[in-house]
């Protein structure tokens, strides 16, 4: 197995006086996609917050690529190669998809936009991604169905050679089709060599792709087991507080 | 339910190949095609509710028909000129306003802050007042002023967090208090400037008019050029050349008669034997015009091409994802209205050449003029939707409507019911094609 790209050791957060996360550990594989599931409430986002830099977290250790790095802000973070897929998809309606991949990071040349760059770098991206269900780059997002939208966050997420992507309830509100298609993507995320870190609560998604799967349970990681070797029944176990790992941590 | 991972056999779709075949076979970049296929496209996006300054360049036209058939003065060179330079102040103030509505927020003060920065103006440089200040450093003073105001409206807005409509009714009503401070209650300073007066109430010599139009059709030729080759270079498709052409034809030729009205000569003039003995001759374009035309390019320019102006649009579009892709939201709201009140200025430096003098109540009456003339023209109040150009548009629809009911000596109420009318019928406009365009939710 390789060397996880992204190690977490003992991390905490606290908001006031509520313990979201106490102490919790997690590795995230370079070509492999972790889950992350867990009820409601359990540190999720709180956690991916964390890694994303938006939140960083009070105590613990953060390891990308074995060196110990602090996350402060989501400049760090994606200067690191850590992209973040928001369940509420950050795009915007009225900019179109080439805008909307490289906001925040156009091409420019003489300080202004080099939009024939983006515009090849944007169908290049979502072409090596297979990607066939947008027709044009430029369409506005406002036009595009909740999984083309989905499909341009992701697209996003890999324009600039990211090396762990974190995707948060990438299936939710989607249809079974669309579902389909962003469930290939993520999965040819993962063959592209990228860390993908996946947050969902469907579990057929998450055992249809995942390697690992960790369970967070109220702050805890209370399991952290290769999807292979365990099953829906158990999992449900663990994100209710029903049943309890007793194997080693990945 | 015991649900085990699916075997790894990976479909053709998912494997990850890149064909030799060009980039854009399968995703199109909106570029391709002719000109019919462009033409195709464009009734595609007015159809969903793109319609941009489509209503407003209608509702131009049709104002204008309706003015030249009603008043035999409408369509006169002398009320045309007229109609440019009332329109003006308004054109530059909607031009102001758009810089902020495009960020979903509002600037009432606007107005009244041309106000209180051109009061400070004719105080500084009054010839017979206390200062005498040199009147250009003055008129800078005031521009800064207006960038000052500006400033402290984004850090209310943008650091503290209060609404801009709370934020600027509460400078709508102080700044007129400050303005009377500053002139004095019922003072009025005339402008005593020559250069001043001259912005909107000299012309150009007629050459000069051409030389503008020239450099117009060069500017855009050159830019689409340097877009064309920029493009090529990264191996992207162009639009067919032939809308570049006719582009430009259409300036050449929309430009062209509006110069070659405004240089006929539209002053009374009685001449013997080939001599002026009284009169003045007038002709020339104003030139306030070129003014106008090149803060619309730079602009246009900079909402278009800079990171700033792109960020604008993904404030106003989705504030939190922009502040997800690394935007500096609170920088780029604060320079928002910056642009806006300095821009709020030069439309009060517009209004006081035309009217001659400022008083304790310049500026208090224009500013919802101008956000009624944003709207008119196409920019969305919730933000992220219009082109600078939409504002001037729809100040020029307000100007003809205030302009022709004036020719048509009609009572000063009609104007403003007329002007309502129209807003609220570009609002329903707007409204109604955004929901062909299954954009809204509120029908259907």
């Amino acid at each position: 197995m390789d060397a996880p790209i992204i190690e977490l050791t003992d991390v905490k957060k606290s908001f006031g006086p509520v313990s979201v996360l106490k102490g919790v550990s997690l590795k995230v594989f370079p070509g492999k996609i972790t889950a992350l599931v867990g009820d409601n409430g359990a540190g999720k986002s709180t956690l991916i917050k964390g890694l994303a830099g938006v939140q960083p977290y009070d105590e613990g250790q953060v390891k990308f690529n074995g060196n110990v790095v602090a996350l402060h802000n989501p400049r760090e973070a994606s200067a690191l190669g850590i992209e973040v897929v928001y369940q509420d998809l950050a795009l915007c309606d009225n900019l179109d998809i080439v805008q909307n991949m490289f906001l925040g990071r156009e091409e420019t040349s003489f300080g202004t936009f080099d939009e024939g760059r983006m515009e090849r770098e944007a169908s290049e991206t979502l072409q090596s991604l297979s990607v066939r269900t947008v027709k044009s780059v430029r369409q506005k997002v406002a036009s595009l169905s909740g999984g083309q939208r989905q499909t341009v966050a992701i697209a996003r997420s890999v324009l600039k050679s990211a090396q762990v992507v974190i995707l948060d309830e990438p299936t939710a509100a989607l249809g079974v089709a669309q579902t389909e298609q962003v469930l290939n993507l993520v999965k040819r995320l993962a063959e592209r060599g990228v860390g993908v870190l996946m947050i969902s609560h469907n579990l057929v998604d998450v055992f249809q792709v995942a390697d690992y799967i960790n369970v967070l349970y109220l702050g805890q990681m209370v399991a952290s087991v290769e999807a292979s070797k365990t099953t829906s029944d158990d999992v449900v176990g663990y994100i209710t507080g029903s049943k309890t790992y007793t194997g080693a941590a990945v | 339910m015991s649900v085990t991972r699916t075997p790894e056999t990976p479909e053709p779709a998912q494997q990850f190949t890149i064909t030799d075949t060009s980039v854009n076979d399968q995703i199109g970049s909106g570029q391709d095609g002719g000109v019919m296929d462009q033409f195709r496209a464009y009734i595609q996006r007015v159809r969903s509710g793109e319609m941009g300054a489509l209503p407003a360049v209608a509702g131009f036209v049709v104002l204008c028909i309706l003015f030249a058939a009603l008043s035999p003065y409408f369509l006169t060179d002398r009320n045309f000129a007229n109609l440019l330079t009332q329109a003006a102040t308004l054109v530059m103030l909607a031009m102001a306003l758009v810089f902020v509505i495009l960020l979903g927020e509002i600037d009432l003060s606007a107005g009244v802050t041309s106000g209180v920065a051109l009061s400070i103006f004719v105080v500084l440089s009054d010839p017979g007042g206390a200062i005498k200040m040199n009147w250009i450093l003055a008129l800078i003073i005031a521009l800064l002023t207006g960038v000052a105001i500006g400033t402290f409206i984004g850090f209310f807005v943008a650091k503290v967090g209060i609404p801009s409509f709370v934020v600027t009714l509460g400078l709508f009503l102080g700044f007129q208090g400050l303005q009377l401070i500053i002139i004095g209650a019922g003072g009025l300073y005339r402008i005593q400037q020559p250069q001043m007066l001259a912005i909107q109430n000299n012309n150009m010599p007629d050459w000069a008019g051409w030389v503008m139009l020239v450099v117009m059709l060069a500017i855009s030729f050159g830019t689409a050029m340097l877009d064309r080759r920029r493009r090529t270079r990264a191996g992207v498709p162009n639009r067919t050349i032939v809308l570049l052409w006719i582009r430009l034809a259409v300036i050449a030729i929309l430009g062209g008669v509006v110069i070659a009205l405004l240089n006929q000569n539209r002053g009374q003039v009685n001449y013997l034997n080939g001599k002026v003995i009284s009169g003045q001759v007038i002709e020339g374009v104003p030139i306030v015009v070129p003014i106008t035309l090149f803060i619309l390019w730079v602009g246009t320019f900079v909402l278009d091409r800079t990171k700033f102006g792109r960020y604008i649009y993904a404030v106003g579009g989705n504030p939190e994802a922009a502040r997800r892709a690394g935007i500096k939201v609170t920088q780029i709201k604060w320079a928002a209205f910056g642009v806006c009140s300095t821009l709020a200025v030069v439309s009060g430096v517009f209004s006081a050449s035309k009217v001659g003098s400022v008083d304790a109540a310049f500026g208090r009456d224009i500013v919802l003029s101008g956000v009624a003339a944003a709207v008119v023209g196409g920019v969305s109040l919730f933000g992220g939707r219009g082109r600078l150009i939409h504002g001037a548009i729809g100040a020029l629809v307000i100007a003809v409507i205030t302009n022709g009911l004036g020719l048509l000596n009609l009572p000063g109420g009609v104007n403003f019911l007329v002007t309502g009318g129209v807003l609220i019928l570009a609002a329903t406009v707007d409204a109604v094609s955004r929901v062909r365009g299954g954009g809204s939710l509120t029908r259907r």
